[in-house]
């Protein structure tokens, strides 16, 4: 368990990015978090208020964006959404199907900001 | 006020990966062999690790460990006694190792002299599966008194491992241990893994694990891109 840490390289990247904006105020930070990173989505909301305490984005709201589990099935030749995490098989066609496409994620997606004066 | 969304793209570990990516680099350069040992605590990692390094001294090779714990440096004392360098990490209630921790320790280790370097990681079947160390090879024990399903409750895990060792294989009878269930959940949450099956206590195993370790290395050299100094 080192949600807390997770909620640390959360808040650093995404205050690193604002800064790059010119630091405007960061209403919501959008983390995607895919269903085979091992994180725990409950623990990374409960930290967050207390680590952006005193930051630049105090005040903002940590916002989870599920991604979920897709392997790639050599028979369908197709990419496939897999129901559960520990069952490698095309839920189509029962083949094995453990090449990952997507599901291990864990990166700050984007910030929403508050655009002031900015646009002309 | 409107807001408006910006696209940021940066990934939650990102600096333990870059660290990472250094090590492997570095790894790569000096032909050193790095392999990630994880499992939940008492799984055997430390008994199968001393077996590893002494038995592969034994063949010639040239070997050293780091291995990560909360606190006291009991594991560093037992694999030294292989002969092998061994150094202890402790990570003071951290429940993982992270790269920078790998980099901070290697000072002392000239690793153009070492064939392989293990990492045995903090027993624990959760954090460790996040943080790259910049091994070649990850491997995961389980026990056969921690039951048959364990890779299906910890998928994260087991997935992101290129090897399995079940270990205590001598006790699969009296714990009712079910090998075909176990090889099955195994490859439930990654197909094709190779699995092994040992018990270092009454010497099953071993040779075909470290025959499949020597073959991983050999093909990994032949694999890795050319030193560029």
């Amino acid at each position: 368990m080192h949600e807390l840490n997770l909620v640390q390289g959360i808040v650093e990247a995404a205050a690193d990015a604002a800064e790059r904006m010119g630091n405007p105020r960061v209403t919501a930070v959008n983390v995607r978090v895919g269903r085979l990173a091992g994180v725990d989505a409950g623990a990374l909301l409960f930290s967050y208020d207390v680590v952006v305490a005193g930051t630049t984005l105090e005040g903002s709201r940590l916002q989870i964006v599920d991604v979920p589990l897709v392997v790639w099935c050599s028979h369908c030749l197709e990419e496939k959404e897999l129901p559960e995490i520990n069952r490698f098989r095309c839920p189509q066609c029962g083949t094995d199907a453990g090449e990952i496409r997507s599901g291990r994620e864990l990166e700050v997606e984007s910030l929403e900001i508050e655009s002031a004066e900015v646009e002309a | 006020m409107s807001t408006r969304i910006v696209e940021v793209r940066a990934g939650v570990l990102k600096k333990n990966d870059e660290l990472a990516r250094e090590l492997r680099s570095r790894f790569e350069q000096a032909g050193t062999f790095v392999v990630n040992l994880v499992s939940s605590p008492g799984t055997g990692k430390t008994a199968l690790l001393e077996r590893t390094l002494t038995d592969l001294r034994a063949r010639g090779a040239r070997v050293a460990a780091l291995v990560g714990d909360l606190e006291t440096d009991n594991d560093a004392k037992r694999l030294a006694r292989s002969g092998a360098q061994a150094r202890q990490i402790n990570t003071h209630g951290r429940c993982h190792l992270e790269a920078e921790m790998i980099g901070e320790h290697l000072a002392g280790f000239a690793l153009p002299e070492l064939d392989y370097l293990f990492i045995e990681n903090v027993g624990n079947l959760v954090c460790p599966a996040s943080y790259d160390l910049g091994e070649a090879w990850r491997v995961a024990l389980l026990s056969v008194t921690e039951g048959e399903d364990k890779p299906l409750k910890y998928p994260s895990m087991f997935n992101s491992a290129d090897v399995a060792i079940i270990t205590k294989i001598d006790l699969a009878e009296p714990c009712d241990f079910d090998r075909v269930a176990a090889h099955d959940a195994i490859r439930s949450v990654r197909p094709a893994m190779p699995i092994f099956e040992v018990s270092v206590k009454r010497n099953v195993g071993i040779d075909a694990w470290l025959d499949a370790l020597a073959a991983r290395r050999t093909l990994w050299q032949g694999s890795r891109p050319l030193a560029t100094t």
